[in-house]
């Protein structure tokens, strides 16, 4: 095996090694158990007292949803302002201008719900102050925000009849102060002794040794990436993203931001099954997604190292996809990045995801169509659960039971919201790119920052393909893009800002709500009847659940795109 | 929600505090203490920066050894890639243009011979690396123009190929920027 594919391996088994105990140790701090990190709790004690925060609170469902709902209001709010007036604040040495409103409310959101579209370059759109009173603020918030809302599902789960599920407020800044904050210092030292910037000087000027006056970007840089990864957000500091040379210098600065990526989506899971007292539930769960994950990571592979068959009707012998690539990660590795990056919802890219093969395109997609499998900060498991229970559905139907799951019936109301929850997901995609597709056509010239004729970098089915690609991302809150779009106007501005704004909040309310109704019901204990939920057979079962609805809502749209352009090639 | 609200600001400014504010000027810190002091490393030649590390520079001349095409014609200002499909018509154009120009700086060498990744844009616009064998096929050129025996710019290839991590883990590459440094030195 070369060394490239060993490369590949390696890293998802560090990940592995990483994940399990940090599963372990997420679940001792949402039980307040002893951990390693308690000298953090005179600071959280702090925190809460000039916070006014009684810890001692619990709250249902519903209080937690107005909490997580309020504080991020005043998040919004403030992120908008503040980028609206970013040109003539402090800590803007390249003199960046500030955003124009559109811009600002598509960015605010957009880092709000962890999604991180960027219509922005961040070597020019933004300030060293945005950049970190703004974005890498929000990275860290609405990470924790995701999993203080799963926080609510485990313990919804952990007990036998109740309404009482801990304090949001609690819950969050835990994941700030035991989870993120330590993570993220480790990776950003890590990326910091390995050639990321991390000093606030402003942009370097040099004549090369060729003779040409260049400038470089820099910035305090470090920090906010390795937040990005830990909180599954993906928004870069440099326009090209993880493919910069500054953002991700090395292979093994690679290896640590595609590790930090999945190692708290993947713990998430473990500290699931550990919460609940059901190990083998969370096995159960891991080993669906990482059936999820090959299937999509396997035709990618295939598809990345069989190159552009195109290339070959030039003449070229060596027809390897490196269009959009780096030499220093190579395609094993960039195709690796593209799987993790588009299944967990985090967006950054190693590589120009518009320039990779058709069907990795179609992967891409359907990883955030899919949307669960590792899933990103605590919504993916939140993803997840919904299909679980429609899963649970089909087959207490198939075999002639009520349904139930964890000791509780599953009953019309719940059922009702998990298929609207289901739905709604390819509705934001489809409708979104049907109404762009249909501006482009009979629209092209509309006024606009950017008219309709020439928002799209390539023309045909790939054209089709960077909108499609676009609302998907909006919608699964991923962020990554078929960046050749051209999509800083007023229309990708305002449409994806109300998609991801959708896409956010909803596919949370949904499952907690389902969670806080079923966890209020009575506590059926276990008969030789119980639909065994932490089998192979029902994993396989909500496998299936899942690809089937993926493929009927999304293959039609799939066909038109990448699919039409697999087969032109 | 208003029982909420007084709690979620309060929150909110603190979390700025650490988050924000703290956390980054703490690895702003740390950095100091790393290669570069957290600015990016350079590379000076007598005295005078003449790149960083690890963001390439455009290399036209024939006697150097080039790097690969740039979206943003390597000027680090800003950074981007292509983002051109693979079956866009125009973009293979593009991939044609550069195969002829490539075929015409370096008489002798085949067209099939050349490298996907000396005639595609890569991700950032700003790779600093090529592969091993997209030094070697412009060492003949190299050597010509500045009279050089082939074999001892062959070496200075060699020399400059960094192993892949720990020597097993991703690919082998060759920073053009060092090679070329180095290559102002032969004599």
């Amino acid at each position: 095996m070369n060394s490239e594919m060993t490369g590949v391996i390696v890293t998802f088994i560090i990940t592995l090694l990483i994940a399990f105990p940090l599963g372990k140790y997420i679940a001792k701090v949402f039980k307040g158990e002893k951990t390693i990190t308690d000298f953090m709790s005179p600071l959280e004690r702090l925190i809460f007292r000039i916070s006014g925060i009684d810890t001692t609170k619990e709250m249902n469902w519903k209080q937690h949803m107005v909490a997580l709902l309020c504080i991020n209001g005043v998040w919004l709010i403030y992120a908008f302002y503040v980028l609206l007036f970013q040109g003539s604040l402090p800590l803007n040495p390249d003199g960046n201008p500030s955003m124009a409103p559109d811009l600002a409310f598509n960015t605010s959101i957009s880092f709000l719900v962890n999604c991180n579209l960027q219509h922005y370059s961040g070597e020019t759109g933004l300030t060293y102050l945005t950049q970190l009173y703004v974005i890498t603020f929000l990275q860290f918030v609405s990470a924790a925000t995701g999993v203080a809302a799963v926080a609510v599902l485990f313990r919804a789960f952990a007990e036998k009849t109740t309404e009482k599920l801990g304090n949001f407020f609690v819950f969050f800044t835990k994941t700030i102060t035991r989870i993120l904050l330590p993570l993220s210092i480790i990776v950003a030292c890590l990326l910091a002794f390995n050639g990321t910037p991390a000093s606030f000087d402003g942009k370097d000027s040099i004549v090369t040794l060729q003779g040409d006056s260049v400038q470089v970007s820099r910035g305090p840089a470090a920090g906010m990436i390795a937040i990005k990864h830990l909180g599954t957000n993906g928004g870069g500091w440099f326009g090209a993203n993880s493919a910069h040379p500054l953002e991700n210098p090395t292979y093994f600065t690679n290896m640590v931001e595609v590790i930090a990526q999945v190692i708290l989506p993947m713990a998430l899971i473990f500290a699931f099954g550990f919460f609940i007292r059901k190990r083998k539930l969370g096995y159960a769960i891991f080993g669906v997604m990482t059936l999820g994950m090959l299937t999509f990571m396997i035709p990618t592979m295939f598809s990345e190292l069989g190159g552009n068959p195109s290339f070959a009707k030039i003449g070229l012998h060596d027809i390897s996809a490196m269009e959009g690539k780096e030499v220093r990660f190579g395609v094993p590795a960039s195709a690796y990045w593209q799987v993790m990056t588009t299944i967990i919802s985090t967006g950054s890219v190693n590589s120009m995801h518009d320039s990779s093969m058709p069907l990795s395109g179609a992967m891409q997609m359907l990883g955030m169509m899919t949307n669960c499998f590792y899933g990103g900060k605590g919504v993916g498991l939140l993803n997840y659960f919904i299909f679980l229970i429609i899963a649970v559905f089909i087959s207490g139907l198939m075999v002639g039971r009520t349904p139930e799951f964890m000791g509780r019936k599953v009953e019309a109301r719940e059922m009702k919201i998990a298929a609207m929850i289901a739905l709604f997901h390819p509705f934001l995609v489809l409708v979104g790119t049907a109404i762009s597709a249909y501006i482009v056509t009979y629209h092209p010239q509309a006024a606009w920052a950017v008219q309709p004729g020439s928002w799209l970098n390539n023309p045909g089915n790939h054209g089709f393909s960077e909108m499609l690609y676009e609302y998907t991302s909006s919608s699964a809150n991923n962020g990554s893009g078929f960046e050749g779009l051209g999509d800083n106007n007023i229309f990708w501005n305002i449409t994806t800002g109300i998609v991801m704004l959708l896409g956010r909040f909803i596919p949370i309310i949904g499952p907690v709500a389902i969670a806080g109704i079923l966890a209020k019901k009575k506590y059926i204990p276990e008969s030789a009847g119980t639909l065994q939920t932490d089998t192979a057979t029902f994993g396989i079962m909500t496998y299936a659940v899942i690809m089937i609805l993926a493929a009927l809502a999304f293959f039609p749209a799939l066909t038109l795109g990448p699919i039409a352009e697999f087969f032109q090639l | 929600m208003k029982k909420y609200l007084l709690p979620s600001i309060k929150l909110t400014a603190l979390m700025i505090l650490l988050c924000a504010v703290l956390y980054p000027l703490l690895i702003a810190g740390i950095a100091k203490l790393a290669p570069g002091q957290g600015k990016g490393e350079t590379i000076s030649l007598n005295g005078k920066v003449v790149g960083y590390e690890n963001i390439g520079q455009k290399f036209t001349a024939d006697k150097y050894f080039w790097g690969r095409p740039s979206a943003v014609d390597y000027n680090a200002a800003g950074s981007a890639g292509s983002n051109k499909g693979p079956s866009n018509p125009d973009y293979l154009k593009t991939v044609q243009a550069r195969i002829d120009s490539f075929l015409v700086h370096n008489p002798g060498v085949r067209k099939e011979d050349i490298p996907a990744e000396m005639v595609t844009a890569s991700g950032s616009g700003l790779d600093p690396d090529i592969s091993p064998a997209s030094a070697i096929i412009q060492v003949k050129r190299v050597a010509a123009i500045r009279n050089l025996n082939e074999n001892a710019v062959m070496d200075l290839v060699a020399k400059h190929t960094e192993a892949p991590l720990l020597g097993i883990l991703g690919p082998k590459k060759v920073n053009v920027l060092k090679l070329n440094i180095d290559l102002d030195k032969l004599p």
